[in-house]
């Protein structure tokens, strides 16, 4: 037994008698069972065990102060009513909130933040992290933490973008299909199937060849292949609303199809979109990259998450583990995208408990 | 019965117009592309002359439309033409992979549906807690990495440094059903996890989305049992877009694979697909686009066959 | 007397160990001086007992191939891919070979002799060779593999390669006999060409290439394009070697597959690893890696009737403001030698090793951006990674080293499968790769000469053509290597193509896997014959 081993046993015991001392039922359960497991684990793994465990909960207690202290702020700056909504977050939304806003900053102020250029040559290849090098260096020695954060502004931008067009697109022809009914729908959703049936690699593979592999037919390409998904989703909602009364209503008063849309449509079908923006953002994501693994992603040297795995993931089989870095940036923000989202969801499903 | 029966009819007539404008599209698509077949076999040793030969050798110097219709004519009595290079039938060509491409497509799904429905029910019931978030955090961290990268990890791990599975999937006719699972077991699992997130959330929503309604509030106050309100109550009805996106995730598990076929070395159609489209051989690559636009088209429609089997009342729209 | 004993068991246990793959040369020679032999006795023993070990047959050869396609074709005069040309020399023969220590060797053709002017060329035919199917090898067959690749009708890509001959005929049913329009003394070295693989003739002259069969070492039993192909032993073969059984050849295209299948011992070697873990594995204790320089050049082509490369000063700016060891060091990580710009590689004869190496020097770049009356240069560079992995890495280098010298270059990776189609010979300034050619005047004749097809900067230089076309003809060795190094001299100054660099063919083996003392350089895996060359320990 060792200083590590006591100390960890104790503190455990200790938060496990105070929860309980407190009434807390759900922390003395949580606690006390990790505590009755370490002791299994302790036998199983040794001290090592432990201490993955200890750096995990770690982890997880720091995500979900920095979570917690985000909200606070949040709630004191924002104004009433978002600020109430805000109070009802749970520390989950809240973090994926830090997480986003983190990399918003970091996209937006690149130049600033990054201590080097995007393709700045600094050091020799696969220089190891120092001082100067937060992340070490990439293959031509250029600075890993300056590129991740160039990176935010080019991936995640290109990401947002497309996924937004795709949306816009999406959405606007299913509002229009499921309002105005007839061949129109009919034309739309065949245009539709037509896409969706194309292998979207292979899909964004001929557009890339043909064009060239420029961001804009990048974008062009992704909206094209992910509008049809949108498309469906917003005509499969949309279509339930546009049964309702009130829209019978306000057709007989004579509201245009516009008005329609914008004041009664698409504010009651506005919850499934957003919690599909969610995960279609991280399949775009995820399509970029697949296309940089064959050779048709970004331009270099623009810094671009899913390239610089590529660029490195060969190394993973020596238990390297540089490619991770980029690929925990994917990781981050799609999980963070997707707290975010699941509070919505859970929002507007009306959902109380 | 009958109104199903008409619909399944109207899809597949549906579906084959579909496939008639997909070929179209591929066509001029590849068309479109720089440079043709005679220039990307030729490659670096392409003189004006040899390129000229092998296009004229290949009836490649006729011009695109008439190419065309004369693909489609042999189509419409099933007969897709050879492979420009090899010279083999397209079905020849092709087969084999597809085959490969199905098997690995079921294995992954034969794990991944039950899986994935499972851990959906089991997060909606326990849902806000800590394992509910942590199942979300690891399968959303699993579809967030890039697959080819997911398939270089699990080689490392599971294949380099403790040599459980074989790093490369190459198969070969006389291997035993046992050694085939073993070869494959690494893309099916790759797979698995790339698809696992997307249908798990997606039941995990279908049902916390129905917890809701009136119906289900009313189990509840009669007492019900939490498993047995989710079982009994809210699963049924939730079947219709569990079942929609189990669909979409089989349709990928077919034609969205191409990576994990490169990284793993796993014979199937995608790769054939991608040199195909490297060397413009059109045949098989308008053959491969019709394959997997018809698998989708058809898991599609059995998606929503099934929704309606498992719904009643969507037998009777409105 | 018992010292000198146990000195001699100690030796003999260090050979031992040697010839079983456990011991490089190196700690081979550390551990013998240790034991107490002399540096030059170590080495002696070394290449009598270690390295010429008799080789021994058996066992079944798995090779993982890079860039394999499910295209890859039975055409010889469609050969492109690595996979095929590795395919080809396992189950196919050609009238000459590049031998392993890199000279030229016979294969179907015995010997060769020439007319003084080098015009005629008689090639003596090997007819105890036979195709797998059983058929002796004839002259007719000769004839017609060779002529599938001439004519106004063949698509093949070695078309070039046989322009000037204008006849080809038998002479008796021994020989034959290759009537050409111009001296050309390289000829014998041409036929090791990967194309002009010798096949049994149709009655029409055609060619049978459609059912797989060769004169090779091995006999395909089974092949899948783009997966593998499975050989066995060709029992009448007519040359020496083919060790092993069988040979399991398999299509690993992506670089970690293929380096997680040679060190999880799914395969015994592969033809290519990735550069940037090439220092991690070489310290694995099971592979041997092969770093052989291949004469391989990368060149940078700047078409000279373009602006602004039409100004010579533009084109030395940018050959002085590459820093070709950096290029060396980050994209190949050392297996390459440095170019001095002009397209002769030290494994050529004729290598003129005394012109000065150019150096990265911006300031001498930024010199002739002025003389040419320029304050700063913006420039597209395009590449694709199937070229050359890293090759858009090294242009993104090369860029960041340019702009020390006020010159702007913009990378453009372009899709790797058009690249030879529509943008080399069609762009201004692109990158290339070069597989190695045997001699100076093969080398400038296809790309540098005015009128050539491929003369990929569009550089018409009058003197280097009077040179080529003299050094030709002249049989006096010195004053044709005079003739070479001013040829050197007038494209590394004036020149059309920046040549950054020499890359080496690096691939690698599990420690089981032994071959002679050295290894031809013509391709990967000792010239693409690594399966009648190597063998199992």
């Amino acid at each position: 037994m060792n200083v590590f081993a006591v100390t960890y046993f104790a503190f455990l015991i200790i938060a496990s008698s105070f929860a309980a001392f407190q009434q807390r039922r759900g922390p003395f359960m949580i606690l006390f069972s990790l505590t009755l497991a370490s002791f299994v684990l302790a036998i199983v793994g040794g001290t090592s065990a432990l201490r993955s465990v200890a750096v995990g909960a770690g982890l997880l207690a720091f995500a979900a102060s920095i979570a917690y202290c985000f909200r606070e702020f949040l709630v004191i700056i924002m104004p009433t009513g978002i600020a109430r909504e805000l109070r009802t977050a749970p520390l989950t939304a809240a973090f994926g909130l830090f997480v986003i806003f983190t990399y918003a900053i970091a996209g937006i102020f690149a130049p600033w933040i990054a201590p080097y250029g995007e393709s700045e040559i600094i050091s020799s290849a696969f220089a190891p992290a120092d001082e100067n090098m937060l992340l070490g260096a990439d293959q031509l020695g250029r600075d890993m933490f300056s590129r991740i954060v160039y990176g935010a502004r080019n991936s995640v931008g290109l990401a947002l973008v497309a996924t937004v067009s795709a949306f816009f697109m999406g959405a606007l022809g299913g509002l229009l299909a499921a309002t105005k009914g007839g061949w129109f729908d009919q034309f739309l959703g065949r245009a539709a199937d037509v896409i969706m049936s194309i292998p979207s690699l292979i899909f964004a593979l001929l557009m890339l060849s043909i064009f060239g592999p420029r961001i804009i037919v990048i974008i062009i390409a992704v909206a094209i292949i992910y509008a049809p998904r949108v498309f469906r989703l917003t005509r499969a909602v949309a279509g339930n609303v546009v049964v309702m009364d009130y829209i019978e209503a306000a057709k007989l008063r004579g509201e245009r199809t516009w008005y329609l849309i914008r004041k009664e449509i698409l504010p009651n079908s506005t919850a499934p979109l957003v919690a599909e923006f969610g995960l279609e953002f991280c399949f775009v994501f995820l399509l970029v990259a697949g296309l940089s693994f064959l050779g048709l992603g970004i331009q270099p040297p623009t810094a671009d998450w899913g390239s610089m795995v590529r660029e490195n993931a060969t190394l993973i089989s020596f238990g390297d583990l540089t490619p991770l870095i980029p690929a925990a940036a994917i990781a981050l923000l799609t999980v963070a995208v997707n707290f975010v989202v699941d509070w919505m969801l859970f929002r507007s499903s009306g959902l109380k408990e | 019965m009958r109104d199903i029966l008409g619909l399944v009819l109207k899809r597949l007539g549906l579906g084959l117009v579909t496939l008639l404008v997909i070929s179209v599209i591929i066509f001029f698509m590849v068309e479109l592309l720089p440079g043709d077949l005679a220039q990307a076999v030729l490659g670096q040793g392409a003189t004006q002359e040899t390129v000229e030969a092998l296009r004229q050798e290949l009836g490649l110097d006729r011009p695109a439309v008439v190419r065309y219709l004369d693909w489609l004519s042999g189509a419409v009595v099933g007969d897709f033409g050879t492979s420009l290079i090899s010279g083999d039938s397209v079905g020849d060509a092709i087969s084999d992979r597809f085959l490969n491409t199905l098997f690995l497509a079921a294995y992954a799904a034969v794990i991944a549906v039950p899986l994935a429905i499972c851990l959906g029910v089991l997060v909606a019931l326990l849902r806000n807690s800590l394992f509910d978030r942590i199942a979300n955090v690891l399968t959303l961290t699993s579809i967030s990495s890039p697959e080819f990268f997911l398939g270089y990890i699990l080689i490392f791990y599971l294949a380099v440094k403790t040599g459980l599975f074989p790093a490369i999937s190459s198969l070969s006719g006389d291997m035993t059903f046992g050694e085939l699972l073993e070869r494959t077991f690494l893309p099916a699992l790759t797979l698995v996890l790339v698809v696992t997130a997307h249908m798990m959330r997606m039941t995990r929503a279908a049902i916390i989305n129905l917890l809701a309604s009136p119906y289900i509030e009313m189990a509840r106050l009669k007492g019900a049992p939490p498993w047995k309100v989710i079982a009994r109550h809210a699963l049924p009805n939730a079947w219709a877009p569990i079942i929609n996106v189990v669909a979409l995730n089989l349709a990928y598990l077919i034609t969205g694979v191409v990576l994990v076929e490169v990284v793993f070395v796993y014979p199937g159609i995608g790769q054939l697909l991608v040199d195909a489209v490297a060397k413009r051989d059109f045949p098989i690559v308008q053959a491969c686009c019709l394959i997997f636009a018809a698998t989708f088209i058809l898991l599609n429609l059995a998606a929503d066959v099934g929704a309606i089997l498992t719904n009643p009342r969507l037998r009777h729209p409105k | 007397m018992t010292r000198e004993r146990e000195r001699q068991i100690l030796i003999d246990r260090i050979a031992k160990e040697a010839r079983r793959g456990r011991l490089s040369r190196r700690s081979f020679m550390s551990h013998a001086t240790a034991a107490g032999l002399t540096a030059t006795a170590a080495t002696g023993l070394w290449t009598s007992r270690v390295a010429a070990q008799t080789p021994t047959k058996g066992g079944t050869f798995r090779l993982g191939v890079h860039d394999g396609n499910t295209a890859d074709q039975m055409d010889p005069g469609k050969y492109q891919s690595v996979g095929e040309i590795q395919l080809s020399h396992t189950h196919r023969s050609y009238l000459t070979m590049i031998t392993s220590d890199n000279g030229l060797g016979p294969d179907m053709a015995k010997s060769w002799s020439a007319t003084p002017d080098a015009r005629t060329w008689t090639f003596e035919l090997d007819l105890t060779a036979s195709f797998h199917n059983g058929r002796p090898f004839t002259v007719t067959d000769a004839i017609a593999s060779l002529n599938h690749h001439r004519g106004d009708k063949t698509s093949s890509a070695a078309k070039p390669l046989l322009e000037s001959v204008v006849d080809i005929r038998a002479d008796g049913d021994q020989a034959i006999v290759l009537e050409l329009n111009q001296g050309f003394a390289d000829l014998p070295w041409i036929m090791t060409d990967y194309h002009l693989a010798m096949l049994p003739a149709n009655d029409d002259g055609t060619i049978d290439w459609q059912s797989q069969t060769g004169a090779g070492p091995y006999r395909i039993i089974e092949h899948d394009p783009g997966v593998g192909t499975l050989l066995e032993r060709h029992e009448g073969w007519h040359g020496a070697g083919a060790w092993f059984d069988r040979v399991e050849m398999s299509v690993l295209n992506d670089p970690n597959a293929r380096q997680a299948a040679l060190v999880s011992g799914d395969v015994d070697a592969v033809t290519s690893v990735d550069l940037k873990t090439l220092a991690l594995l070489q310290r694995h204790p099971d592979i041997e890696v092969d770093n052989i320089p291949s004469g391989s050049a990368i060149t940078l082509p700047m078409f000279t009737d373009v602006a602004p490369f039409d100004d010579n000063n533009v084109r030395l700016a940018l050959k002085h403001a590459i820093d070709r060891e950096e290029i060396i060091e980050k994209i190949v990580f050392g297996t390459g030698f440095p170019g001095n710009d002009f397209h002769v590689s030290p494994n050529m004869p004729y290598f003129p090793a005394d012109i000065p190496q150019r150096a990265y020097d911006p300031d001498k770049a930024r010199f002739h951006l002025r003389e040419a009356g320029l304050d700063s240069l913006s420039v597209e560079l395009s590449a694709t990674d199937s070229v050359l992995p890293g090759a858009v890495d090294m242009v993104v280098l090369y860029s960041e080293q340019a702009k020390a010298a006020g010159i702007d270059i913009t990378p453009v990776r372009e899709p790797s499968d058009s690249y030879w189609a529509d943008v080399w010979l069609k762009k201004p300034f692109v990158f290339v790769k070069w597989g190695a050619r045997p001699t100076p005047d093969n080398m400038f004749t296809l790309a540098y000469k005015a009128d050539a097809a491929w003369n990929e900067a569009h550089w018409k230089h009058d003197r280097f053509n009077e040179l080529l076309l003299q050094a030709k003809a002249e049989l006096d060795e010195t004053r044709r290597a005079e003739m070479y190094r001013e040829m050197c001299m007038i494209a590394r100054d004036e020149g059309g193509s920046i040549i950054p660099m020499f890359v080496n063919f690096v691939y690698a083996r599990r420690r089981n896997v032994q071959h002679g003392p050295s290894v031809a350089a013509s391709w990967e895996a000792d010239g693409a014959r690594s399966a009648s060359r190597w063998w199992f320990v």
